[in-house]
């Protein structure tokens, strides 16, 4: 029997935007089961890589592969298999909860829409929110209904571009905790871009660090935090992005960038 | 020892994504989330309703005057109204498909169907129904509205009318693909051409009078549109009593050529706004 195919398989993935070059010749995979995080500044290609993933974007060249589809020619292959959420994007205002949750119910063709609408709610404590226009919720009620409807299809792979961003501590410590059940009890394979050391501290079981769209390091946290020397991630991410080298580093063309 | 219940919903049950019925399910959803918007307001709804209205009353009013006078031009009255109410098919459904569509970019949930199984083409049969219906609710109640009024009966064209309807619903999906596609890779400041694409028909198609009133070199521009077609058919029914067929076959053909088009642009826009990254910022 033939293998199952790599929930992510990434080679070579570069995005060239102009004179700009997003991703710079990226490879990597993610493991079934495992949590990722795609750490960076600013402009370091998250989104972008997130974009190419989802078949939003179409990569200048290299290899995109989810579940073995191409992603930049065949992604409705693998699209019923996976689902997102992102600051950028919003479900329609004027819709409540409830109708925009049975519309993507009916997109992502989920046979038990109303039961799994219903286990959400209440597994998300959304339930009051289902009859009230979408776009009248807090933000923090906006990213759990986001949530609901990444989840909708119970996804294996589940790509998140800054889950927790714009929420107070405890809102994003208790979505945190949801992904980390939902993570655990559906198996499921989750690549998140964040900002948030802690964040990426608590769910990843790796980090792959970017940098002017290249993959600078590739590790556990805890070997991330080993390798630099130092005693947090937030410092490790500190050190990269000012150029600091990593402890003992012998690679000439890991320079330090002078400051603008 | 009983296993603990597991609730009905905790796991999602997912039909075939593939194959016919995948497609009218999903398609089926889309215009459940139009519906959906169109209940959200009520003033959506009259002013679905409320130009239309005018325009009628209008025309209803001034086809009356006339009526009344021995004018020779109370003849050529009937065909300013057909035309207004033909005009208002092409036009109302064009702004239906268009509207529709921009309504993802302002509620910036184009991304999410995006990314979803929704295809393209889905998305474009879920545009078109939709306007097929945006167009009944405004039009059969102005219709009705003309009946009670002014004794116009629409239904009098027959069979005629439905092929009208028909050639200019296909006309304005064409116009609303190409602007669909030029929104999607230039975002909105793009906008404007939905709503004002309509209107470059609105001289070329000889909507108020003959193919011959214009310049002999911008004649066969003219022939090459297929609601030029339909207007002229008009005219020949109400001023002659003759339903020239051949006309409306043209003006089929036409949309078959125009469709395809409008069709491979909106595809190739949709691909150059995945290459250029503009799906990323759409709504921003």
């Amino acid at each position: 029997m033939a293998a199952a195919a790599s929930p992510v398989a990434v080679k070579d993935l570069t995005k060239v935007y102009g004179s700009v070059t997003a991703v710079d010749r990226i490879t990597f995979s993610l493991e079934p089961r495992t949590t990722v995080a795609l750490l960076g500044g600013n402009g370091a290609g998250k989104t972008t890589t997130i974009a190419m993933l989802l078949g939003l974007v179409v990569p200048t060249s290299g290899e995109v592969r989810v579940f073995g589809a191409d992603m930049a020619h065949d992604r409705y292959r693998a699209a019923e298999r996976l689902n997102f959420q992102s600051p950028y994007v919003d479900l329609p205002m004027r819709l409540t909860v409830r109708q925009n949750l049975t519309v993507y119910a009916g997109l992502y063709g989920v046979a038990n829409g109303a039961e799994r609408i219903a286990f959400l709610a209440e597994d998300l404590q959304i339930g009051p929110l289902l009859d009230r226009a979408t776009g009248k919720l807090s933000a923090g009620q906006k990213t759990r209904v986001g949530l609901a409807k990444a989840l909708l299809n119970t996804p294996e792979l589940l790509l998140l571009d800054e889950p927790t961003a714009s929420l107070d501590p405890d809102t994003a410590d208790w979505i945190r905790q949801k992904l980390k059940d939902y993570a655990l009890a559906r198996g499921a394979t989750i690549l998140l871009a964040s900002h948030n050391m802690a964040e990426v501290e608590r769910l990843a079981d790796r980090v792959i660090l970017l940098d002017h769209g290249r993959i600078l390091e590739d590790e556990s946290p805890a070997a991330l935090i080993a390798t630099y020397g130092r005693e947090t991630l937030e410092e490790v991410f500190l050190d990269v992005v000012r150029g600091r080298a990593r402890r003992g580093s012998k690679d000439e063309s890991f320079e330090p960038r002078k400051a603008s | 020892m009983t296993a603990p219940a597991v609730s009905p919903g905790a796991v999602a049950v997912l039909l075939p994504a593939s194959g016919l019925r995948a497609s009218l399910r999903r398609i089926g959803a889309m215009i459940r989330r139009y519906t959906y918007l169109l209940r959200s307001s009520g003033i959506r709804l009259i002013e679905l309703i409320y130009w239309p209205f005018l325009q009628m009353l209008t025309w209803g009013f001034l086809q009356k005057y006339l009526a009344t006078t021995t004018n020779p031009v109370a003849q050529g009255a009937g065909v300013l109204i057909g035309s207004v109410l033909l005009w208002d098919i092409l036009f109302r459904s064009k702004i239906g498909f268009s509207t529709t569509f921009v309504e993802e970019m302002w509620s910036r949930n184009l991304g999410n169907l995006l990314t979803s199984p929704l295809r393209p083409l889905e998305l474009v049969a879920a545009l078109s129904a939709w306007s097929i219906i945006r167009l009944a609710v405004s039009m059969v109640p102005v219709a009705g509205a003309a009946f009670l009024f002014f004794g116009f009966n629409l239904l009098d064209l027959g069979l005629a009318l439905a092929a009208f309807f028909a050639v200019l619903v296909l006309t304005s999906w064409s116009l609303g693909l190409l602007a669909a596609g030029v929104i999607l890779r230039y975002g909105l400041g793009a906008e404007e051409l939905a709503w004002s694409l309509a209107f470059i028909l609105l001289p070329l198609s000889c909507v108020y009078y003959p193919v011959a009133v214009l310049p002999s070199w911008l004649q066969p521009v003219a022939l090459a549109l297929p609601p030029t077609h339909v207007f002229k058919g008009m005219r020949s029914i109400l001023l002659h009593g003759v339903f020239d067929a051949t006309e409306l076959w043209w003006a089929l053909g036409l949309n078959a050529v125009y469709l395809s088009i409008g069709y491979a642009a909106f595809s190739w826009f949709l691909r150059s706004a995945r290459v250029n990254g503009s799906l990323l910022q759409l709504g921003e």
